[in-house]
């Protein structure tokens, strides 16, 4: 479970660049500018020069091709600032529903765009407030030119600013993907912000017209292939958000007094940040054994993913909200950062499959 | 130069015999040697005799003391290989886990190849001799005393909780050589055969109704000069060190202490008896929740063994791993009699199969206990790790 040479070197330089060029200021910026995209477009553009938008994309197409253990590592590198960025819809998501299941002309066009950081495209699977890819209401009739969508999408990440769309549609029973471009007649966005000032989108599609070659190969094995990437990158920007909070945290112990001592000297808090630290070490060993299992295409990756996700979900919130209770009034405050890794860590808790749907999974997976 | 795989498991192939590639099911399969060892199977006994010619037993130690002297990661292709064909460790005892790491950093040459060998083989059987009644939590506050006779040390004092020492041939004991330093600075390494006068042990009966621990006295024992491991009063340093390779044995195989595929397996089993899936969700959710923050710690285990083994020694990170080990354990017990129901409550008295979850689920509850409390070991992580001040 070592990393290698190149992904400690990969980890060491996201840690700086982000650090320097997307602190938490820039993302309070964003937030008080009540910017559209909910992401600085420098920012991407520097992400895309470090490859880092091409991070699972093959070098043929203009990739670094690092795989899913450097996907982690930079989303959780990106957690710690709370750096925001398409990374996860776009870099993650759709690179890996297209290397996978596109077409060699849908590679072509779209690939290269996307390590480029040129092409933002969101990804549109849940229909309801709980994640479910299991149950698709949008449909997608064949028409002599190819098909016909109908249906709707919530939270659908990086919503607002998407250039096109891969969603998830039925045809008899058959779930696949479709890529859509955002300008398609008949399909409207409505932009939300959730609690993290993420911003997403709620999709419609009122008779969409799409090319017969907008349909991906591989159906709803290829959406579960997909899904698993973006739950183990998500545990991983997890286990960022927890350690940057846990680091934070401590180094309040160490210095707050109260009783004219530090607080830090208490042993009842000190068991508590114990724990929590052996929490947090575990969810980061559950993630980087599943990501590289995934990497390695080993047929138990799933029950992986699904045990990480959960791991790291229920660290990440629990964690989190341990971490501002230490921080006592302070923590309440919107001035203190501690506050918006609580906020960050319920997102993504919940995204892709929260710890309760995932450990139903999981149970299903061992056979009960 | 890397081991030969292929030789390897030919080797254990042709080696291993069919009865050792059975599952562990208890206590009772567990080879711990000694010279009062009472072999299960005489395949039991062929299978130590054959892996420790090898120097298998104890693979990374050097081939002079017993082992194989292999690297790490070639000691890791034998556990592998081993792991295939479902092969037993051939031999389990405090002395490979405990007494060995300790003796290979700080005893000196005439000690090792007296001692390690005879551990390697299977020979001597060792326990730990550092609790007493006054001194649990606070270790360093012992009060077994060791004066020097000139040629010896004359040991009296007390243990207690000492696993096996009725069935262990020598121990490994922490005494105080110095009243009057400070309760760290005067504590010395012994090595003691219980063979000796003055040597006696007294069964305890624990709740589960099993005595695998006892008192042990030491009345006037004559131990010779030679068996103090390190310097004088210096015996601390290695008392700690030890520990640290307790915690890891006891959370990361080696001992065998956790048991990580008992609750998946039952619950697999109810399910499938149930035509389906578990029928009570809620107590499905605890289980499955159980499984993934034990694959989540297993992880953490397998990444800090293999941190450790590239980097130096697993040091004040045992405590991170045997908290969590220990209390994950528990909680896997209680699962297991939840699932169980009233067929897990029946006891038999006479540790039949009758008794036997309800046992394992009692024994269970020292595990946050032995080696270092729970409490202990969060206060370990705390300073240690996160440097937390003491005030
Ligand atoms: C199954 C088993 C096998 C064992 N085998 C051996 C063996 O082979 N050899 C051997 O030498 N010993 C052995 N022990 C003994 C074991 O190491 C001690 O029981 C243990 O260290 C605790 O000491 P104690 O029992 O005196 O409890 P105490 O130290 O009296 O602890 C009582 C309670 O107080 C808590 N406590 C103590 N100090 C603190 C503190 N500073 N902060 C917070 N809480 C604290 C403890 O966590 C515990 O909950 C074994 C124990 C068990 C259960």
């Amino acid at each position: 479970m070592l990393l290698t040479e190149e992904q400690r070197l990969l980890r060491d330089s996201a840690r700086a660049a982000i650090a320097a060029k997307a602190p938490i200021a820039l993302w309070r910026k964003l937030r008080a500018e009540n910017d559209e995209a909910g992401y600085s477009r420098d920012f991407w553009r520097a992400c895309a020069e470090a490859g880092w938008a091409g991070v699972l994309i093959p070098e043929a197409y203009g990739g670094l091709d690092f795989g899913l253990v450097g996907a982690g590592l930079i989303a959780r590198e990106m957690a710690r600032t709370l750096a925001a960025s398409p990374f996860l819809s776009t870099a993650v998501l759709v690179a890996s529903a297209v290397k996978v299941g596109g077409s060699d002309a849908q590679k072509a066009f779209w690939l290269p765009r996307i390590a480029a950081g040129e092409a933002v495209i969101s990804l549109g699977v849940d229909e309801e407030p709980r994640h479910d890819p299991a149950r698709i209401g949008a449909t997608a009739a064949e028409t002599p030119q190819g098909w016909r969508l109908n249906g709707a999408k919530i939270c659908v990440l990086d919503g607002a600013a998407a250039d096109a769309f891969l969603v998830a549609a039925k045809t008899d029973g058959e779930t696949a993907l479709y890529l859509v471009e955002a300008k398609a007649r008949g399909l409207s966005r409505t932009p939300r912000r959730l609690v993290d000032d993420r911003r997403v989108a709620t999709l419609r599609l009122d008779n969409v017209e799409a090319r017969r070659e907008a349909k991906l190969a591989g159906g709803a094995a290829l959406i579960e292939q997909i899904l698993d990437a973006g739950r183990g990158v998500l545990a991983a920007s997890l286990c960022g958000v927890a350690e940057e909070a846990f680091a934070r945290t401590l180094a309040y112990l160490k210095q707050r007094k109260q009783f004219d001592r530090t607080i830090g000297s208490f042993q009842a808090l000190q068991h508590r940040v114990a724990i929590m630290h052996v929490n947090i070490e575990n969810a980061w060993s559950a993630t980087l054994k599943a990501l590289q299992t995934l990497d390695s295409g080993a047929a138990d990756a799933p029950l992986q993913i699904a045990m990480a996700k959960a791991k790291a979900g229920e660290v990440g919130r629990t964690a989190t909200a341990e971490c501002l209770q230490l921080h006592g009034g302070i923590g309440m405050t919107d001035e203190f950062d501690i506050g918006l890794f609580l906020k960050k860590a319920r997102v993504e808790a919940e995204l892709l499959g929260d710890p309760a749907y995932h450990a139903d999974r999981v149970a299903a997976m061992l056979g009960y | 130069m890397a081991i030969d795989r292929r030789e390897l498991r030919e080797w254990l192939e042709a080696n291993c015999p069919a009865e050792m590639r059975q599952p562990i099911r208890g206590d009772e399969d567990i080879c711990w040697g000694g010279r009062h060892f009472v072999f299960q199977s005489p395949a039991q006994k062929l299978w130590l005799e054959r892996m420790a010619a090898r120097g298998f037993t104890v693979p990374t130690w050097p081939k002079d003391y017993g082992g194989a002297g292999l690297t790490p990661e070639d000691a890791a292709v034998l556990g592998d290989e081993m792991r295939r064909i479902h092969a037993r460790p051939p031999l389990t005892s405090f002395g490979i886990s405990m007494l060995g790491p300790a003796l290979l950093k700080f005893g000196n040459e005439e000690q090792k190849r007296r001692h390690l060998t005879r551990i390697a083989r299977g020979e001597i059987r060792w326990c730990q001799g550092y609790s007493e009644p006054g001194a649990g939590s606070d270790l360093a506050s012992l009060r077994t005393r060791a004066e020097d006779r000139g040629d010896h040390f004359l040991v009296n004092g007390q243990k207690i909780w000492t696993s096996y020492a009725d069935k262990a041939d020598w121990i490994f004991c922490l005494a105080r050589t110095d009243p009057t330093a400070k309760k760290h600075d005067g504590i010395s390494f012994l090595l003691i055969d219980m063979a000796s006068k003055g040597v006696s042990t007294k069964p305890i009966v624990l709740i589960s109704g099993k005595s695998p621990f006892c008192e042990t006295f030491f009345d006037n024992v004559e131990v010779p000069k030679e068996n103090l491991v390190g310097k004088l009063n210096r015996g601390w340093d290695i008392a700690k060190y030890l520990l640290t390779h307790e915690r890891g044995a006891i959370s990361g195989g080696g001992l065998n202490v956790f048991d990580n595929e008992a609750l998946d397996k039952a619950a697999r089993a109810a399910a499938k008896a149930a035509g389906g899936r578990l029928p009570d969700p809620v107590l499905r959710a605890d289980i499955a929740r159980a499984a993934i923050d034990s694959y989540a710690a297993a992880a953490t285990v397998q990444r800090y063994m293999q941190e450790a083994t590239a980097g130096g020694e697993l040091g004040a990170r045992s405590a991170v791993l045997k908290y969590d080990g220990a209390e994950l354990n528990k909680r896997r017990y209680e699962l297991l009699m939840s699932l169980a129901g009233a067929e897990g409550l029946t006891f038999d008295g006479n540790f039949g199969p009758e008794s036997e979850l309800a046992q394992r689920w009692l024994r269970s509850k020292g595990n946050s206990i032995e080696g270092g409390t729970s409490e202990i070991m969060l206060d370990i992580v705390a300073k240690r790790i996160l440097e937390l001040p003491s005030e």
